[in-house]
């Protein structure tokens, strides 16, 4: 088989979908449908977040498409005053991709959660990363099933006892951004439903980004597994814990930015370092743009599941070519060396006549 | 020989034709089989010999048969690969039953295809490589060639492999690549035998090996070689001529079930003026359709090759949301995966194709062999109240039909379609009537644009349905005003917002029961030439030609019987019941354990015989013609 350069330009997420000069703002995004999570849940603060960020965009309401599986993150198209819909659990990847593919002048939104992105929808989710369709994926995280009523997921911590693990659970999670950064994800970031401004960066940062973003939002789900990121929203523990990246920024952090991300110059491993003992200079700057997946994979490593440490912010966020452009670029170019001669396919090479 | 319609051959001797050294005789139909080690390139001499025999105007049929295992070792029974093929001058129904010729390239195909061959049946058998070492390994104690047990065939041993690298001395290819031509050897004999036009392979083998063209000349070399055998040694004193077949005028070609499948696909998206976009997941036999599909872009066709089953129709039904005519190809075990996304293409109320190309079942079953199994799947397999349409076609050129007819009632009902191929069909390939496509009436879509609310408000309600289809709009993302969201969760009548009253979920469930069931179907035709027959054969899908030609069997006995062939499985055509009443028998031939019988039964109070068969081979028209004459000879008792 031979691989052929297909040479693309460098285009932006949103190019080719129309834009209005009309004034929008979140009221216009939203439906006429009750928002019936439950009270406190975290989903209200992502939607508000995403109402409020769309129309800065300027795209058209009617070019924009949610598409979500099954949980309860996946209610969020109904909210949503644009073309929606909620499929399968675990499929929305698929259904987008399709979707996607025949139609540039769409900007769409999937809109999922641990259990229906990780676990039942976990191939859907890597294939989307790996092909790089044009796609936002919006991962809320609440490292637990909420719609079934409270068995863990495939982001629970080990030990986690549910209704079904009386006993603990036995599994090791996922690390979403790990996984997403393993499938070669070209872009890939994580935020806190808590913190609107830097979700909103990370919104905006996908939507501009051209091909599959992934975004991770933590997100607590007060109901059945209350207080799941206190830790990363408490003061004094906030800051010792969230590592936020800024691209061509040195990774400090602390409530006086004591400490740094460095690397270990024998095993090239990241570790957390105080500063002051390190020095400024072998802090690690961060550079999202870099085309080899391991240097994001090892940040996606300096937090683990009890959550010490947590990374937030873009990690990835690299140019490749998205699979929806390349495969409409086959059919033009199809369309562009052949007419469509419906009677000549028909007929073929080899016909013959019974007079 | 077995003939289609039960009567010997028409044969009428003659003296050798001009030029000609051989005796000629007049056959109005014959049927050979090529068969030989997988990596004897079988397959390739077999859709020559069809194309010289549709190029000559014959009327044939095909039947491939290859083997279970992707590479068995060389020379062994599970390797064998053959390739039957039956031309005639007449219309036939069928790839043949029994071959009257045989070409055995070695003793492993001439194990696993004699017990087929008729007594006084013709065989061609390679004998070099009837070596002890060949012949031990499919467990042959002697020389089968040498020790009589061949005598009841026309045996003609024909050293082909030395012949061809004798032929292709002179070439300065290697011997293993000059005996690598001796399947064209063969195909020159059969062609020199049956009186076949040899330009067009020679122009095939050209174009085919264009970029390697001493292959080309030894293959061209080696085919010549075959023919030249034939008219100079004396072995082979008959050769024979089958006339072409009176069939209605007009423009041939030959194609092969999943060829004509794809061909509709690419033509209900030419006539719906609708880019298609087929996602798809390789599977045995319907792989071929993703195949064919990837070659035509250039009619707006998008081939997503997906990560599983499941991806290749949920891709489908997304791009089906965005205006695209959505499809699906896959087999049974793929059916199954996608259960779930058909059923939210129901709940939705989208338009998607899904076919599927059966092959023998449960599980991974077999996987090259055919079966008619899946009807109930397609019917019931889905969890809830969830019925679509279905549709069979009968026979290889009429898959492009059935794509088309299926396509369209899809893309007017709003809804999933089934289409119901098998692994006989698919591969199978029979002359078609290439059909002129100013004369194929176009799809009208009718894409929602404007807001529909029946209160004024200017809003849009998504399942408020046309009161003729009961279709829903179809309002695809990009149309401004119309936004809204659709799932799987039951939709609210007219308004389409989620909704859990009990009433509206028992209305909704019956609404989409009546569309399915009030689609347009044509009556069922019934082919009953007297009139006044007692039984009535009632089959569906790949069995039409074996019944078919069962029925000109019995009628050729001057007995009277009926067939009915459904190509609409939901919902059935409406004069069925009174069809079904109107014979004294019933019976239902499928390859399966009585499926279709089962739902005649229920639907129709009908106490039809159910006759089954699951062997992954399609039924032959002579053990239908002896379960036909029973039946009706019972009813006369
Ligand atoms: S169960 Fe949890 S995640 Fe689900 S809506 Fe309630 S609070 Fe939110």
């Amino acid at each position: 088989m031979t691989a052929i350069d297909l040479g693309l330009p460098e285009i932006g997420g949103l190019a080719g979908v129309p834009t209005t000069d009309a004034r929008q703002t979140a009221k216009d995004f939203t439906s006429d449908q009750e928002v019936r999570w439950c009270p406190g849940c975290g989903d209200y603060a992502i939607l508000a977040a995403v109402r409020s960020f769309l129309p800065e965009l300027g795209l058209r309401r009617e070019n924009i498409v949610f598409v979500s599986g099954i949980g309860c993150s996946s209610r969020f198209p109904y909210y949503m005053n644009t073309y929606g819909m909620h499929s399968i659990h675990g499929r929305a990847p698929s259904i987008a991709t399709g979707l996607s593919v025949s139609r540039p002048d769409l900007s769409v939104w999937v809109v999922t959660g641990d259990g229906d992105a990780l676990s039942i929808g976990g191939n859907h989710l890597v294939h989307a990363l790996r092909r790089n369709v044009n796609l936002k994926i919006l991962l809320f995280n609440n490292r637990i099933y909420g719609l079934t009523k409270g068995q863990y997921s495939p982001t629970s911590e080990v030990g986690k006892v549910t209704k079904s693990t009386p006993m603990g659970s036995l599994d090791h999670p996922f690390n979403p951004i790990s996984l997403a950064l393993g499938a070669e994800g070209t872009f890939v970031a994580r935020a806190l439903d808590s913190d609107r401004k830097q979700l909103t960066e990370v919104l905006r940062a996908a939507a501009e980004h051209r091909g599959t973003a992934l975004v991770e939002i933590y997100q607590n789900c007060p109901i059945f597994n209350d207080g799941a990121f206190d830790v990363l929203k408490e003061a004094g523990e906030r800051e010792r814990r969230i590592i936020p990246l800024r691209h061509g920024e040195p990774i400090r952090f602390g409530a006086d930015g004591e400490y740094g991300v460095v690397r270990d110059a024998a095993t090239g491993v990241l570790q957390v370092r105080k500063v002051a003992e390190v020095g400024e200079d072998a802090v690690v700057v961060h550079d999202a743009t870099l085309d080899d997946p391991s240097y994001a994979f090892a940040l996606s490593r300096l937090g683990g599941q009890d959550l010490d440490h947590t990374v937030t912010g873009v990690f990835r966020s690299v140019s490749r070519p998205s699979y929806d452009d390349l495969a409409r670029t086959q059919v033009d170019e199809a369309k562009a060396a052949k007419p469509a001669d419906l009677g000549a396919l028909l007929r073929g090479k080899d016909t013959w006549t019974v007079a | 020989m077995t003939a289609d319609v039960g009567s010997s051959p028409t044969v009428s001797h003659g003296t050798p034709a001009p030029g000609r050294s051989a005796e000629v005789r007049k056959l109005d139909r014959v049927v050979i089989r090529f068969a030989g080690d997988s990596g004897d390139g079988m397959q390739l001499t077999g859709d020559r010999f069809t194309s010289e025999a549709a190029a000559f105007g014959n009327d044939l049929a095909t039947l491939p048969n290859f083997p279970a295992e992707i590479r068995a070792p060389q020379g062994t029974l599970p390797g064998v690969s053959s390739f039957q093929l039956h031309f005639a001058d007449y219309d036939i129904l069928t790839p043949g039953d029994r071959p009257d010729v045989l070409v055995a390239m070695n003793p492993a195909a001439l194990k696993a295809n004699l017990g087929d061959l008729p007594p006084g049946g013709t065989l061609i058998v390679n004998t070099d490589e009837f070596t002890k070492r060949n012949l031990a390994k499919v467990g042959y104690d002697g020389d089968p060639l040498e020790d009589g047990s061949l005598e009841a065939y026309t045996v003609h041993r024909v050293a082909m492999a030395t012949l061809t690298k004798g032929a292709l001395e002179e070439t300065g290819l290697t011997k293993k690549d000059a005996e690598r031509a001796k399947n064209m050897f063969a195909l020159g004999l059969l062609s020199w035998m049956y009186h076949r036009p040899t330009e067009g392979t020679e122009r095939f083998l050209r174009e085919k090996f264009a970029k390697k063209p001493d292959i080309a000349e030894a293959n061209i070399l080696a085919f010549r070689a075959g023919w030249n055998f034939g008219e100079t040694t004396e072995s082979f004193a008959v050769t024979y001529e089958v006339a072409p077949a009176a069939l209605p005028t007009g423009t041939y070609r030959q194609i092969t079930g999943n060829t004509a499948l794809a061909y509709g696909i690419v033509a209900a998206g030419q006539l719906a003026s609708l880019p298609v976009f087929l996602g798809s997941y390789p599977i045995t036999p319907a792989s071929d359709v993703l195949h064919e599909l990837a070659r035509h872009k250039n009619f707006g066709v998008t081939t997503f090759q997906a990560e599983d089953e499941i991806a290749g129709v949920g891709a489908a039904l997304g791009a089906s949301f965005g205006g695209a005519l959505g499809v699906t190809t896959t087999s049974g075990p793929g059916l199954a995966l996608k259960s779930e996304t058909i059923g939210l293409a129901v709940m939705t109320e989208l338009p998607l194709l899904v076919c599927d190309i059966q092959r023998g079942g449960p599980s991974t079953g077999l996987p090259t062999k055919t079966e008619q199994a899946d009807l109930l799947q397609a019917m019931f397999g889905r969890n809830g109240e969830a019925p679509l349409p279905i549709i069979a076609p009968c026979s290889p050129a009429d898959c492009f039909d059935a794509a088309v007819e299926a396509a369209r009632i899809a893309l007017t009902y709003r809804t999933p379609v089934l289409l119901l191929s098998d692994g006989y069909i698919a591969n199978g390939s029979e002359p078609w009537l290439v059909p002129t496509v100013d004369e194929l009436p176009p799809i009208e879509v009718g894409f929602a644009t404007e807001p529909n609310a029946p209160d004024g408000s200017g809003e849009f309600w998504p399942y408020l349905r046309d009161p003729e289809t009961l279709a829903r709009p179809w309002a695809v993302p990009g149309t401004p005003g119309l936004e809204h969201r659709i799932g799987g969760l039951e939709k609210a009548e007219g308004k389409g917002n989620i909704s859990y009253d009990p009433d509206n979920h028992d209305r909704m469930v019956r609404i989409r029961q009546a569309k399915v069931d009030g689609v347009a179907v044509p009556d069922v035709e019934v082919d009953d030439p007297t009139g006044d027959a007692d039984l009535l054969v009632v089959g569906w899908g790949s069995t039409y030609g074996p019944i078919g030609a069962a029925c000109r069997r019995v009628r050729r006995l001057g007995m009277t019987i009926a067939h009915a062939h459904l190509r609409h499985l939901n919902p059935l055509p409406g004069n069925l019941g009174d069809v079904l009443r109107r014979y004294r028998r019933v019976v239902v031939p499928e390859m399966n354990l009585g499926q279709l019988a089962m739902l005649l039964r229920a639907r129709y109070l009908v106490d039809a015989i159910s006759h089954t068969k699951v062997a992954g081979l399609p039924f032959k028209a002579e053990e239908l013609q002896g379960v036909f004459t029973e039946i009706i000879k019972g009813v006369a008792a």
